[in-house]
């Protein structure tokens, strides 16, 4: 087989035109953009700009009474995520594309032993495909290995421990094991680390990203922490208002942002920048609640430099969707 | 784990304690003197004094509380004022059938809450979940005694499938025995039926929006296997509380049952020497009920610990 398709792979997700809403608010809005195999993706945004309702709908996990439409599609599966059936999308999730959860401590069910939680995901998926069978005592020992690779100590006996007996970065860790558990070609991480303590948090971040790696798994890594953001991952989808509105390789859009929104998320991240008795860098305002977003450009209401021209939606400056911005005047000069 | 044991059993024993005396100090205060009732207003001052003595009215309230409760302790319910006869035996044999009654009617209860409850949940925004809940409101609404009447005039009186009231012991004749018991168990059960759907079905909506459903959901679990294998115990907690009331509930729920179906129960048994006003045998069923919410409020305790491992101390 040396098609033109298995010489350029095709990406591991790729979402087109997705909107999402539930009632008469729209929360997303005609996202599109492509994981590539193995590649480490960023999605940032303050909170309420629709970082953790996209990450739900690569899972086709959107909560009840919410409507998406467009496409996500994923390697190696065949139907579309959108509109999939309840039982097609069962056989996926934890096997093609897993999660890990913000909150450790309530993700684990408190009444059963982390190791049958861990074995679960295993056992779920055993049979199904070109996965083997379960055989009890090699699912314990894979458990055991994976609680190892987690980094937990004395893995065997751990397994047997109730979630309330482990620290929340311990719960966190075994969490990490689930998702990674059957190798999924997509690792969804949103927000992992923000519940933790942040002496915990750099080495739960190790930990997922030797996960990924050693799995040749992708990524798709959502967090407010542009830092993070900055050493985990290849590429950025900056979202606000349900929008991407800026995408492209870390180093170029943290260092050369052109959307005013970027420009002032990367302000208020500069700790450099911070002195004593000089006031933080903020973004002005807050971000509306869902539904009462602008017209035209989402940010214009909290942008210094908006002008008449942005009550029309701004155009993508380019015509690769994984690397432009809409922005109709934005930082470093015109287009 | 063993710690716990220890406390609630202490607990237990405590409140059986007070209990005792609860009940033996509104006895005591009641008026009327059991010796008068029982020889009729005509009897000499004499025959009253020495029919004290033989009850042992006579004696410090002190002495008499502490022969009832070693009485109570060796089972030994002493003798009614009344007919003399021996109350612990008599006690035992009604207690049989109102156990029946209770137990059945609590099988009922759960049998139909737990499947309606979680189906209410998983439905809520549905048509067909609104109406199961406006339903189990309108059960929730009747009480015992009206769904043992409406049920004896639909079932008994109109369509004559089932027999309106009686009782015949399961070994005498199982098949009479099932037939009588069939309405009276319905309308006890019903009703609790309806109320701790409501339960259910609060508490697996609780559970529902937990994370660790949605972790289980994005292992790979489809929404009522999710539930199933993480959400019900989880959910089980607070619905064990509300059973165990509902227990209590039960049994004085029977005393009115009883009346109504005319079954010779606890509750028939209590409501009789009521008005016979025998006080000694009164005393000796408000106990036993007492015991029989206290035991049961213990055994839930202790569920709570084989359900939620959380609870279960000093295990590392």
């Amino acid at each position: 087989m040396t098609t033109a398709a298995a010489v350029a792979p095709s990406p591991v997700l790729e979402v087109r035109g997705l909107s999402v809403s539930i009632g008469r608010h729209d929360l997303l809005h005609d996202l599109t953009f492509t994981v590539g195999r193995g590649e480490r993706v960023g999605l940032i945004g303050e909170s309420g700009s629709g970082k953790s309702l996209t990450s739900l709908a690569v899972l086709g996990l959107l909560p009840e009474g919410a409507r998406a439409t467009g496409s996500v599609r994923l390697a190696g599966v065949t139907h579309d995520v959108v509109g999939a059936s309840e039982r097609a999308m069962a056989s996926v999730r934890g096997n093609d594309v897993s999660m890990v959860f913000q909150e450790p401590m309530t993700a684990l069910n408190p009444t059963m032993r982390v190791g049958a939680q861990v074995a679960e995901t295993i056992l779920v998926h055993a049979g199904r495909g070109k996965r083997p069978g379960a055989d009890r005592a090699a699912v314990r020992q894979r458990v055991v290995a994976l609680l190892d690779q987690v980094g937990l100590p004395a893995p065997a006996e751990l397994a047997r421990a109730y979630p309330h007996q482990l620290s929340g970065g311990q719960r966190q860790r075994v969490v990490v094991a689930i998702a990674l558990a059957n190798d999924p070609e997509l690792l969804v991480c949103d927000e992992p680390t923000t519940a933790l303590d942040v002496t915990v948090q750099a080495k739960v971040l190790d930990l997922i990203v030797r996960g990924v790696e050693a799995r040749r798994s992708a990524m798709l890594f959502i967090t407010h922490d542009l830092p993070v953001v900055a050493t985990v991952c290849e590429r950025v989808l900056v979202m606000y208002g349900g929008r991407i509105v800026e995408a492209g390789p870390v180093a170029e859009v943290f260092t050369r942002p052109r959307h005013r929104y970027t420009e002032g998320l990367l302000g208020a991240s500069d700790l450099e920048g911070a002195r004593p008795g000089k006031p933080l860098t903020t973004i002005p305002g807050t971000v509306p609640p869902a539904g009462a977003f602008p017209e035209g450009c989402v940010f214009r209401t909290r942008c210094r430099h908006a002008t008449a021209e942005c009550a029309a939606p701004p155009p993508w400056s380019s015509a690769d969707p994984g690397h432009g911005h809409a922005c109709v005047h934005p930082a470093g000069g015109e287009r | 784990m063993l710690l716990h044991l220890v406390r609630r059993t202490a607990i237990l024993v405590a409140s059986l304690a007070v209990s005792s005396v609860v009940v033996f100090g509104f006895m005591v205060l009641l008026p009327g003197d059991p010796a008068r009732v029982a020889l009729g207003v005509n009897a000499s001052e004499e025959a009253v004094g020495r029919l004290r003595a033989e009850f042992g009215l006579d004696r410090p309230l002190v002495e008499q509380y502490a022969s009832w409760v070693s009485g109570l302790l060796r089972f030994d319910l002493g003798r009614s004022y009344v007919s003399q006869v021996e109350i612990a035996p008599q006690i035992l044999h009604r207690l049989q059938v109102t156990l029946w009654l209770v137990v059945c009617a609590m099988l009922v209860a759960l049998v139909i809450a737990v499947p309606m409850g979680t189906l209410m949940a998983v439905r809520h925004r549905r048509p067909s979940g609104f109406l199961l809940s406006a339903l189990s409101q309108v059960g929730v609404a009747v009480p015992a005694f009206l769904a043992g009447i409406l049920l004896i005039t639909v079932f008994a009186v109109r369509l004559g499938w089932l027999p309106a009231n009686g009782w015949t012991p399961p070994n005498e004749d199982p098949a009479q025995f099932l037939r009588q018991l069939v309405l009276p168990v319905l309308s006890l059960g019903l009703v609790q039926g309806a109320v701790l759907t409501r339960y259910v079905r609060s508490s697996v909506l609780d559970v529902q929006r937990e994370d660790y459903i949605r972790t289980a959901r994005a292992k790979g679990l489809g929404p009522f296997r999710a539930l199933w294998r993480h959400g019900f115990r989880n959910a089980a907690v607070p619905v064990v509380t509300v059973l165990a009331l509902q227990l209590s509930t039960l049994l004085i729920g029977a005393v009115v049952v009883e009346r109504v179906f005319v079954i010779p129960g606890l509750g028939s048994l209590l409501l009789d020497q009521v008005s016979n006003r025998d006080l000694v045998f009164v005393q000796d069923i408000v106990m036993l009920l007492v015991v029989a919410v206290l035991l049961v409020n213990f055994l839930v305790d202790v569920l709570y610990v084989v359900i939620d491992p959380r609870l279960r101390a000093g295990h590392s």
